[in-house]
């Protein structure tokens, strides 16, 4: 059973199919939370970008690690963060993943390898290579992957990591989602260049995929983690993409100018990454309207139960909010200099 | 016991505690070279793969240092002087100091990032920097500031085995300083205050380098029947209040020395801590000797202008005995 000539047994493409509709119908459940003030705070949609996540991730295992972005919902289930958990995070609620310590913007499950999402741009980076040294020096095949916007291409970090990570041959794959827009400003007004070709001087294979084919995402990937766990060295991969919802959910409430084309929003819908994958399937008679409509059941189900777990779930005690700065306790009874 | 320079001090306890836990990994700047000396043999001793030479990029080290704690590494970070510890900062501030507050405590985060800190060397104004108070209002890092060479080992030791992110700076220009350290396995908890030198008449809280002028003021007030109680922290985070409120209760005066600038110094905090739970003891106002809000200066006479040294720790504490309530 082949898509395209990927040589991808059917059940991981119907499996990968099920992770983008997971992903996206989580989220449109966010939006709409969102638009009815039930979220205390920002939440960065990663629709239309599917794919990535989903085409990558299908090649880790729990023990591999990832860093993740301020648009981290995807990463985090595509690696298999539990949606119930991530709900009720984002709700701001004593079971969510983080017990409403983090939110949105910092979904984590290390139990999952998932280091997570991450309110600064580019803060991933340096993480993940340190996470790929680690498994370097664990010498057990496990690799990193960081996921980083084309905005995040932009900070010098991103140099520092190319440069440690060809010089020590760690397996890190850097993975950059290039969405055309780094917060409000259309890439091409910010991002000189390629962001592929700047790994290539460094001696790093880059490679430039089309982010909305889910398929030349996991070819892409397939080829970075073997070579990474096979000990050959890191690799980047620019996925071209597109954010096509805004930069931060009630970003009309204070972006009063439009920063983007709405024709262009609607040429990158029609490329959306989730039907595209759906019409493909069924062209090439990999799954039935049936059974892609089952997953769309199944999923709603999945959706329906995380919010009623997130509802459900009480708000944290606001006695622990200084519960947990540090894992060895200091001595005494003040846990540190002002406590009261 | 033997006597040995901080330095080596600061080596020993690397090598024991690289030697005790196969999973300490060291990395940072020229730490084969050993510019200061306290990472010197270990490359040779545990070879490339637990200790590295990074290129200049303090951006990646200190993020480097999370991600590594965070795949279960035990990490040493040499971030060699304190000023480079700026351009490290967005993983220290946003990362290491809040990846587990952020996640509910998901993971631990045993990394210790040696630096050297403060001036006096005519190193000029970005190698000179005091740089604790800065880490301290992170809130998620711990601050070592060993004031001898025995607390140097033992509090290393700790900072090593510690699972949160630990500062552990070394006073600059104070490696060379010799003193007896044990050579059994002691361990310093953090957190526990070392009085240095007991006495009546007023308590003199000194701060990682300041604690050798401290002593030499100490002693010569000594001369004069003046008993000075000299207070070492030796960390900042967490902070053994307790014995500085146990010293100030017995003599009801404090004076504070730290190589701080002035506004946000550590003597500052401890300052407004020690007026909060112990004003009813205090006989007189509490005096801080830190560094005025300038650069550190290179010529060796404008940088004595601006340390605190042994005439201002004297005078402050003459000060504060001869201050009479105005009537």
């Amino acid at each position: 059973m082949v898509a395209g000539g990927s040589n991808l047994p059917r059940e991981e493409l119907l499996e990968m199919y099920r992770r983008m509709v997971l992903i996206r119908r989580m989220e449109e459940q966010l939006a709409r939370d969102c638009a009815a003030g039930k979220l205390p705070g920002p939440v960065h949609l990663y629709v239309g970008e599917e794919a990535v996540a989903v085409g990558v991730c299908q090649h880790l295992s729990d023990r591999d690690w990832i860093t993740s972005t301020h648009r981290g919902h995807g990463h985090f289930l595509a690696k298999g963060g539990d949606p119930a958990g991530m709900m009720a995070e984002i709700y701001g609620r004593a079971d969510g993943i983080c017990g409403g310590f983090g939110g949105s913007m910092h979904v984590a499950d290390f139990s999952k390898g998932i280091i997570g999402a991450n309110g600064i741009v580019g803060g991933g980076i340096a993480l993940a290579t340190g996470a790929a040294l680690a498994a370097q020096l664990d010498g057990d095949g496990r690799v990193a992957v960081c996921f980083f916007g084309d905005g995040a291409a932009n900070q010098g970090v991103l140099m520092e990591a190319l440069n440690v990570a060809a010089l020590w041959k760690l397996p890190l794959l850097l993975v950059c989602e290039n969405n055309g827009f780094s917060e409000f400003s259309p890439s091409a007004t910010v991002t000189a260049g390629s962001i592929a070709q700047r790994a290539r001087p460094f001696g790093v294979p880059a490679v430039e995929v089309d982010g909305n084919d889910v398929v030349a995402v996991w070819q892409a990937a397939n080829a970075a983690v073997r070579r990474a766990r096979e000990g050959q060295g890191p690799s980047l991969i620019e996925a071209r993409t597109y954010r096509t919802r805004g930069h931060v959910e009630y970003e009309v409430t204070f972006i009063t100018e439009p920063y983007r084309d709405e024709a262009e929003v609607e040429a990158w819908r029609g490329r959306d990454p989730i039907p595209r994958f759906a019409r493909r399937l069924v062209a090439e008679g990999l799954a039935s309207a049936a059974e892609l409509e089952a997953v769309e059941g199944s999923v709603a189900r999945i959706v329906a139960e995380a919010v009623r777990f997130a509802e459900g779930s009480p708000e944290p005690a606001a006695a622990t909010a200084r519960g947990h700065m540090f894992a060895t306790a200091p001595r005494g009874s003040a846990p540190w200099p002002g406590s009261g | 016991m033997a006597r040995k320079r901080l330095i080596q001090a600061m080596n020993e306890a690397l090598l024991e505690e690289m030697e005790r836990d196969p999973r300490i990994v060291l990395f940072g700047e020229d730490v084969k070279a050993s510019l200061f000396g306290d990472t010197k043999g270990l490359w040779k001793r545990f070879g490339p793969d637990r200790v590295r030479d990074t290129p200049i990029c303090e951006a990646l080290i200190s993020g480097m240092a999370v991600g590594a704690a965070a795949a279960g590494r035990r990490v040493v970070c040499h971030m060699m002087f304190g000023n480079f510890i700026y351009t490290g900062m967005d993983a220290i501030a946003n990362q290491a100091a809040k990846l587990r507050y952020m996640t509910n405590g998901q993971i631990k985060l045993p990394i210790t990032y040696l630096a050297v800190s403060g001036g006096g060397r005519s190193a000029a104004a970005q190698h000179s920097d005091a740089v604790h108070p800065v880490l301290a209002n992170l809130g998620g890092v711990k601050v070592v500031m060993p004031g001898s060479p025995a607390d140097a080992k033992g509090l290393l030791k700790a900072a090593i085995r510690d699972d949160d992110p630990v500062f552990f700076l070394q006073a600059a220009g104070r490696g060379g300083e010799a003193g007896e350290v044990p050579d059994e396995d002691v361990v310093i908890p953090l957190g526990t205050a070392s009085v240095r030198r007991p006495g009546r008449d007023l308590t003199l809280v000194a701060i990682g380098a300041m604690v050798r002028p401290a002593l030499k003021a100490a002693d010569a007030l000594a001369g004069d029947g003046i008993e000075v109680e000299v207070v070492d922290p030796r960390t900042i985070v967490p902070l053994d209040l307790e014995t500085i409120l146990g010293s100030v209760r017995r003599t009801g005066r404090l004076v504070l020395v730290d190589e701080a600038r002035d506004t946000c110094s550590v003597a500052s905090h401890i300052a407004a801590l020690v007026a909060e739970r112990a004003f009813d003891a205090l006989v007189a106002p509490v005096r801080r000797v830190t560094v005025p809000d300038c650069c550190i200066p290179y010529a060796p006479v404008l940088e004595r202008a601006v340390l605190p040294g042994v005439e201002q720790v004297e005078a402050a504490i003459r000060a504060t005995l001869a201050w009479r309530r105005p009537a």
